[in-house]
């Protein structure tokens, strides 16, 4: 479990080179670092949903990061929220 | 960071090619296909026979070029159609033979 406020960095990991997968984690924020925000609740895998695999829960949250350092672009300030699940998040 | 390895070409945020153009916001009427497919998959989802996550996975295999080709719907019901093949509960035959007859 992670708390608010609480650093953490997206995993720099790139299933999709190993073979077919399903993932929610976008490419422009793998190996970033970010904050978290808000829980969400806790949801089946879609990793493991998209494959008709039995898909344990997994918690869900709100990450915030600083958009300059994603896009290279904005202003100092501008930010960006996306969903990550914690399987994808480890503390920084 | 690995930034070497190139995005999927389904995974499309912050893609330069989409930040040159300004996005159609402005709502737009589905069609009679795309209401169908639509109510195809909550009937699939419905009776447990495909997941929303199952038909993001096929969308997301259909090759790049066809991939950019087809509207919204078309992929859904690409996925639908390639999700019921591989699980059985159609046949390619079956397929034809719907096609065939119109």
């Amino acid at each position: 479990m992670f708390a608010p406020g609480q650093r953490v960095r997206v995993k720099d990991d790139w299933p999709e080179t190993r073979g077919p997968c399903h993932i929610r984690t976008p490419h422009y924020l793998r190996g970033l670092h970010g904050t978290i925000l808000r829980p969400l609740g806790s949801f089946p895998n879609p990793e493991d949903l998209a494959f008709a695999r039995p898909a344990p829960r997994r918690d869900l949250y709100h990450v915030r990061f600083a958009q300059p350092p994603v896009w290279q672009e904005g202003r100092a300030g501008d930010e960006l929220v996306v969903e990550v699940f914690e399987h994808w998040l480890e503390a920084a | 960071m690995d930034k070497d390895v190139p995005r999927a070409h389904h995974d499309l945020g912050g893609a330069a090619k989409f930040m040159c153009e300004p996005v159609d916001t402005e709502p737009h009427a589905l069609t009679d296909f795309d209401k169908e497919v639509d109510a195809i998959r909550q009937i699939l989802g419905m009776k447990g026979v495909m997941t929303v996550d199952e038909l993001r996975r096929g969308i997301e295999s259909i090759p790049e070029a066809e991939y950019h080709r087809l509207s919204y719907y078309r992929r859904w019901i690409r996925s639908i159609t390639d999700n019921l093949l591989r699980k059985g509960v159609i046949t390619e035959a079956e397929l034809r033979s719907t096609l065939e007859a119109g």
